[in-house]
């Protein structure tokens, strides 16, 4: 097992990057960090920068003035990087997908690793999300 | 020298983004500049491109923490304009889901107004008890957000009998909690010191702003849509309209805190009127909407929302305009945290009412070199030293 990769597993670190969202998925996101589900217990950490992160979660969709800050921000971001879309509207732009604001979607911008639909996803869908995507690291040969 | 905080651009700890640039002048906060539209979505112009039914739901998407008010603002408009009365027990189930939302939105802006100055153990406590606002509500409507609890003409799902005293306990034993909270903020002097004063907005502001809701009654202002034009089932209970006067962020937070007195008190007169209605009645149906036009008001928690609809017969609105309440309240930010400390700034935006999902988004850059001196976390982290700078006088 890689350095890197042990590291990875033991504390994800994350970045959390509202596109334009109801709030909501981020509400839920703050929640799985406050006592009744507490991910911090398990090294998994809300951090001011991407330069420090290991996760972008990405919530809302995407629109014309701010949907080049996330690909400057994937850019940005040290690798390996994984983008996780979080609710429906990042997944697929839900009701706004003809919106007249709403140019792409998040994986047309970034490449997104994991997708957790719901809208919003529950608290449980989000710790379930991430607890997969740590599988599949686990489990990959690399 | 004359320097520029921008908190933004597209989340800064408000409601709905937008982009703020303080002016500075050493410590002082000297003006602030206003951007919006970072978070626009166009959902006025999707909502004429969905059909009645489904606008309930788009509309609910405006806003995460407030998403019953909008459902609530838009039916009252939609039965505006075809002049319908609805069953008395969904009338009890609208108010009971609104008055449960005002809960989670109050006890969500505590939480982070604690974070912000420093008692971060007031952030882990309201948050832990708004789970169980949120567990009431998904006990009522199978979601934790999102309720999609109304329709036009009614509501969807009916509060049942064995629900009742469920629901009537778990929001009784909210009431201790409050009682903690309240005492946690009026006898801590530390609070007192350091939001007393702070980012007061007078009443002549308040009127000049056009500010709403718990906003406008921290100022002196006695309005609430609630009250002044009843609808749903608030002309059938009883509760009061805590008026403050001082305009601070002190009294922000205990308007806060007294109406959720008044929720309780509201959602108890609801449940008992639900008991007295037969069961099952809980919706008008609605076959065709006549071309017309129609308006409709809600107090949510943050103010009041305004909905317009104008119909042309077909099964989509012609027009549909929505105005939000931070729309007025974040103005009034121009008048209230100028002539502030920058440690003082951050619980002044945040006193109209934040939103989580900003917190690290601001900069203090040196006009002479465009270098970045502090970022959003080290104004917190100033806020939260004030605080403690306080609190260690106070032990003296």
């Amino acid at each position: 097992m890689g350095l890197i990769k042990k590291s990875l597993l033991k504390s994800l670190w994350v970045f959390h990057l509202p596109l334009s969202p109801c709030n909501n998925c981020d509400i839920e996101i703050l929640d799985t960090l406050t006592p009744k589900y507490d991910l911090e217990r398990f090294g998994i950490q809300l951090v001011g920068s991407i330069r420090h992160a290991d996760i972008l979660l990405v919530t809302g969709v995407p629109n014309y003035k701010n949907w080049q800050k996330l690909k400057y921000l994937y850019e940005q971001a040290p690798k390996p990087c994984f983008v996780v879309a979080v609710g429906t509207c990042a997944c697929g732009r839900g009701v706004f997908k003809d919106s007249y604001n709403s140019p792409a979607n998040v994986d047309e911008i970034a490449p997104v690793s994991a997708y957790i639909p719901g809208c919003p996803p529950k608290p449980e869908a989000i710790i379930d999300g991430i607890v997969k995507l740590i599988n599949i690291l686990k489990n990959a040969k690399k | 020298m004359k320097k520029i905080i921008p908190i933004g651009p597209y989340h800064p700890l408000q409601e709905e983004p937008e982009f703020f640039k303080l002016y500075v002048d050493g410590e002082t906060v000297v003006d602030i500049e206003i951007e919006i539209g970072y978070n626009h979505r166009g959902i006025e112009q999707i909502s004429t491109t969905k059909h009645y039914d489904q606008v309930t739901f788009a509309v609910e998407r405006i806003c995460g923490i407030c998403s019953t008010s909008h459902p609530f603002a838009y039916v009252n408009a939609v039965e505006d304009l075809l002049g319908i009365d609805i069953p008395i027990r969904a009338k009890y189930i609208r108010s009971i889901i609104g008055e449960l939302e005002r809960l989670h939105s109050h006890l969500l802006w505590l939480g982070l107004a604690g974070h912000f100055i420093g008692y971060n153990t007031v952030w882990m406590w309201s948050w832990k008890y708004r789970e169980s606002v949120c567990d009431i509500l998904e006990l009522i409507s199978g979601n934790r957000q999102h309720y999609s609890m109304f329709k036009i003409g009614g509501v969807r799902k009916d509060i049942t009998k064995e629900l009742i005293p469920q629901v009537e306990k778990m929001c009784n034993d909210l009431v201790a909690i409050f009682d903690m909270f309240k005492g946690a903020v009026m006898d801590d002097p530390v609070i007192h010191a350091r939001l007393k004063g702070v980012g007061v907005l007078t009443k002549e502001d308040a009127i000049k702003y056009c500010v709403v809701g718990p906003t406008a009654r921290a100022s002196g202002i006695d309005i609430d849509v609630r009250r002044d034009d009843p609808y749903a089932a608030y002309g059938m209970v009883e509760f009061n309209i805590p008026v403050l006067n001082n305009g601070d962020v002190f009294d922000k937070a205990v308007v806060r805190i007294l109406e959720m007195y008044e929720s309780i008190k509201i959602i108890n007169q609801c449940l008992s009127g639900l008991k007295k209605e037969p069961e099952g009645n809980i919706e008008t149906k609605v076959d065709f909407i006549q071309p017309g036009e129609g308006i409709g008001r809600h107090e949510a928690p943050r103010g009041e929302v305004f909905h317009y609809i104008r119909s042309d017969g077909s099964n989509r609105p012609v027009r549909h305009k929505i105005r939000a309440p931070s729309y007025m309240n974040v103005a009034s930010n121009k008048v209230a945290a100028v002539g502030q400390t920058i440690s003082d700034a951050a619980i002044t935006l945040a006193a109209v009412d934040p939103c989580y999902c900003c917190t690290e988004r601001t900069t203090v850059i040196n006009l002479n070199n465009k270098k970045s001196i502090l970022c959003w976390n080290d104004l917190i982290k100033l806020s939260q030293e004030k605080t403690e700078k306080l609190k260690n006088n106070y032990a003296k």
